[in-house]
């Protein structure tokens, strides 16, 4: 499944985009951010609730796909401005973590 | 043995906006260099971990990236606090990093061991009071 794909299957809102074209491998939750850099297998979606500057220089560093933040958290300005610069695939939905993951399941499985 | 591709970066203490810039920065030129993409995240993972540690607990330190033809050192050295008992720092879960820290999704208890799982070999060498240097290598 490409991003965009599961980007309006989940209905999800754009905070940032690049490349939409990305294929889908799995998919990840955690908010502690070794444990995601850890564990989180390249080309996955992440699911998480953290919002800070952090969350970018992790989620590029571990090459994921995609980040949804879950519970419609969303990062400030200026950490909006630097995953726009770095093209990251950045979304946010009302769901919370657990039917995020539940839905990304069902589409990836 | 031909000379290896150098690159030196400093990294900033308890600076937690510019945190990971170095492993961004090595990521790209990496990147320019043409390597591959998987051996890219293991450099990338294992330098970000070092990095933030850095940043965390030895207000900051220098970090050298030798780039030979078959593979690629990691070398991060500090002037901080040094580690008192290395082996419960390489378990699991054990971390020593402020509430503060831990607010921002740090301290979880994997940085070291995530830096020895995506290198090859990774060597600590540390004195409490005068600081840290992990060398790391990761094999082409």
């Amino acid at each position: 499944m490409k991003i965009k794909e599961l980007r309006d299957a989940l209905n999800l809102r754009v905070l940032s985009e690049g490349d939409t074209e990305r294929e889908i491998s799995g998919g990840y939750c955690g908010d502690l951010l070794s444990f995601v850099m850890g564990r989180c297998p390249a080309d996955s979606v992440w699911v998480t609730i953290m919002n800070n500057v952090n969350v970018l220089a992790v989620a590029s560093l571990a090459d994921a796909a995609a980040v949804i933040l879950a519970e419609d958290t969303e990062p400030d300005e200026a950490v909006l401005a630097k995953a726009r610069a770095e093209g990251l695939n950045l979304y946010t939905s009302p769901m919370t973590a657990f039917e995020l993951c539940g839905r990304l399941y069902d589409l990836l499985a | 043995m031909s000379e290896p591709v150098r690159f030196h970066f400093d990294v900033a203490g308890e600076n937690f906006v510019s945190a990971g810039e170095a492993s961004a920065a090595v990521k790209k030129l990496l990147r320019q260099l043409g390597m591959d993409p998987a051996v890219i995240r293991r450099v990338s993972i294992a330098m970000y971990e070092g990095e933030i540690n850095m940043v965390i607990h030895a207000n900051g330190g220098t970090a050298d990236i030798l780039v030979y033809a078959d593979r690629i050192v990691i070398v991060l050295e500090d002037h901080g606090p040094g580690i008192p008992n290395v082996g419960l720092a390489m378990q699991e879960g054990y971390s020593t990093a402020a509430e503060n820290v831990r607010a921002l999704g740090f301290g979880a208890g994997m940085g070291l061991p995530n830096m020895k799982r995506y290198t090859d070999s990774m060597d600590i060498e540390t004195a409490v009071g005068v600081g840290t240097k992990i060398t790391m290598e990761v094999r082409l």
